[in-house]
């Protein structure tokens, strides 16, 4: 099995695999914080579109993903505000995004296995120069999440506190959603656009049940993902199984054991707070 | 060939059937879906259904019985993970993105993967057999003829679930059964839009239909209305056009939509209370 490792492919797959998962793991905290599991599953789904695009017109897959994602980040972030039912908006934006893509798809020649790729990621095929991109665009979603890490920690949590202070709440929910785009587009190579979503919520979401401390429970998600993502490349070459396949199922096994065993003490979710507030209100009267 | 040479086709007269079975249903279903702000479980349980598909596709068997049979098992794990339903996304997240792991799994080992892969994601109305027809019959009438019966306490527990556990309406229950109809149609409209898809044929309608109007009746209505127009339009386009009939629906229902949310961002502004509801998602961010 470990002869495997020698090929500079796995070296690519193990360093662009690495990036994603540290870059994944920061912004995922954010999302679930936010309640924005869906937002998160809806941008990674519309990178599909913008890649088949790419492929329709023939320039290179990561122009058209970052174009289709940050389009749709703030069509999302528009639609929302006209509409109290933001899952419908982001839901719309996500399927219209999608059927463009299979449309795209459908105008191209040999169009199952393009699709295939895209959706669900080409990890071993990873070149050099992807590498290099991939790295240069996390290195700037991570340097911009490091200078707006207050500010956008305060306004996850108290919106309305931060508003009344000053901060510009809703550039930064716009803002951010163009951040999670482009770490989606930079990861869709390595799982493929479908999965990439399990980069983003899984080791969060388990992180966020050991702890409530935002700067340890990010330490814990990066780590996690790192581990996850390690262990789906080693187990994919030894098995011949899709690297996602590992992926999704490890990190689903971790979390749902942490979950059953956090879920009966922890209410630490302001989301959660804020529905049993509501409900105790209502009970009283 | 003219429209009428082509419904003179098999797999054109199965196509437009099975169009209409799934339009029919999704209004109804839809609406609670909206109402009961269950979108994400709805993309979320499509996913499930790929998995399912993929698993049928390798044993052998109908792919629509092998949705069905996910979707509920699916159900049956968000029921359990998801105690009093409260922030649910994550919950809801988390099985979607394993079940897609668990469905490319299942395709790696079928042969012909990226050909299957793309039919299920993306549907193919134009290949459903005359079994499917008759499953999604059977299917439909039961949701259609469930939700008849448990119109009243649904709706209730819907709207207002704190009064209506109050009053003895057993919501638990009624959730997880509202949520295996949904299962059951989820699985039909798997069959014509795909996976990917059947967001817009169960939500969008629906969601269009509440923007304009917020009796319960009429809001059903004018969501058939709208999911037929789209499913019966995007086919005739297909045939015309032979662009793919997912393209075709999901653009006519998100026309509708966009329409619809001119007219309501038209009318005078009425002020919106969100009702407290512990199943909801409370998006406080803006």
């Amino acid at each position: 099995m470990f002869s495997v490792l020698q090929y500079p492919f796995i070296h690519n797959a193990f360093l662009a695999g690495s990036l994603v998962a540290i870059v994944n793991g920061v912004l995922g905290y954010f999302l679930v914080v936010r309640g924005l599991t869906f937002a998160g599953h809806a941008l990674s789904s519309i990178g599909f579109a913008g890649a088949a695009g790419a492929v329709l017109l023939g320039i290179p897959p990561a122009y058209g993903l970052l174009a289709f994602t940050i389009g749709a980040s703030l069509v999302i972030s528009t639609l929302s505000s006209e509409t109290s039912r933001r899952d419908v908006a982001i839901g719309v934006t996500m399927t219209f995004a999608l059927s463009l893509g299979i449309l795209f798809l459908s105008l191209y020649h040999g169009y199952a296995e393009m699709a295939y790729s895209i959706l669900f990621g080409t990890i071993v095929g990873i070149s050099q120069n992807d590498v290099i991109l991939s790295a240069m665009l996390g290195l700037g979603v991570l340097a911009v999440l490091s200078v707006l890490w207050r500010p956008l920690l305060f306004s996850s949590f108290d919106p309305e506190v931060a508003e009344v202070r000053g901060l510009p709440v809703r550039f930064l929910n716009v803002f951010y959603l163009v951040l999670v785009a482009v770490a989606v587009s930079i990861a869709m190579q390595v799982i493929g656009v479908l999965l990439v979503f399990a980069l983003l919520i899984g080791p969060s979401a388990t992180a966020i049940r050991i702890t409530d401390h935002p700067m340890r429970a990010v330490a814990l998600s990066v780590c996690l993902g790192l581990v996850y993502t390690w262990a789906g490349i080693l187990l994919a070459a030894a098995s011949n199984w899709p690297v996602s396949f590992f992926i999704t199922a490890i990190s689903f096994g971790v979390y749902l054991p942490v979950r059953l065993l956090a879920g009966q003490k922890r209410a630490r979710f302001p989301i959660k707070q804020l529905g049993k507030k509501s409900v105790t209100i209502l009970d009283k009267e | 060939m003219t429209m009428i040479d082509l419904l003179r086709h098999d797999f054109v007269q199965n196509a437009f059937l099975a169009g209409t079975l799934v339009a029919l249903l999704s209004g109804l279903v839809g609406y609670f879906v909206v109402l009961r702000g269950q979108a994400f479980a709805c993309e979320a349980l499509s996913h499930v259904g790929f998995a399912g598909a993929t698993a049928a596709a390798l044993l052998g068997v109908n792919s629509l019985l092998g949705m069905i049979v996910f979707t509920l098992l699916g159900v049956l794990g968000i029921g359990i993970l998801g105690k009093r339903l409260r922030h649910w996304d994550v919950e809801v997240g988390m099985v979607l993105a394993f079940m897609l792991g668990l469905g490319v799994l299942f395709l790696s080992f079928y042969t012909q993967n990226a050909t299957a892969a793309v039919n299920v994601l993306f549907g193919s109305i134009l290949s459903v057999t005359h079994t499917d027809i008759l499953v999604m019959a059977v299917a439909s009438l039961l949701t259609v003829l469930a939700l008849a019966f448990l119109f009243r306490p649904l709706l209730f527990a819907s709207f207002d679930p704190v009064m209506a556990e109050a009053r003895g309406v057993p919501i638990r229950w009624l959730s997880i059964l509202f949520l295996v109809l949904l299962a059951l149609s989820v699985s039909e409209a798997m069959k014509v839009v795909g996976v990917l898809l059947v967001f817009a044929l169960l939500v969008i309608p629906a969601a269009s239909a509440e923007l304009l109007t917020h009796r319960p009746f009429l809001t059903i209505a004018l969501a058939t209305l709208i999911s037929l127009i789209s499913t019966l339009g995007g086919l005739i386009l297909t045939f015309v056009g032979h662009w793919p009939a997912s393209f075709f629906i999901v653009a006519l229902t998100s026309l509708f939509y966009i329409a619809a949310l001119g007219i309501h961002g038209l009318r005078a502004p009425r002020r919106h209370h969100e009702l407290p509801h512990p199943d909801r998602e409370v998006f406080r961010t803006d």
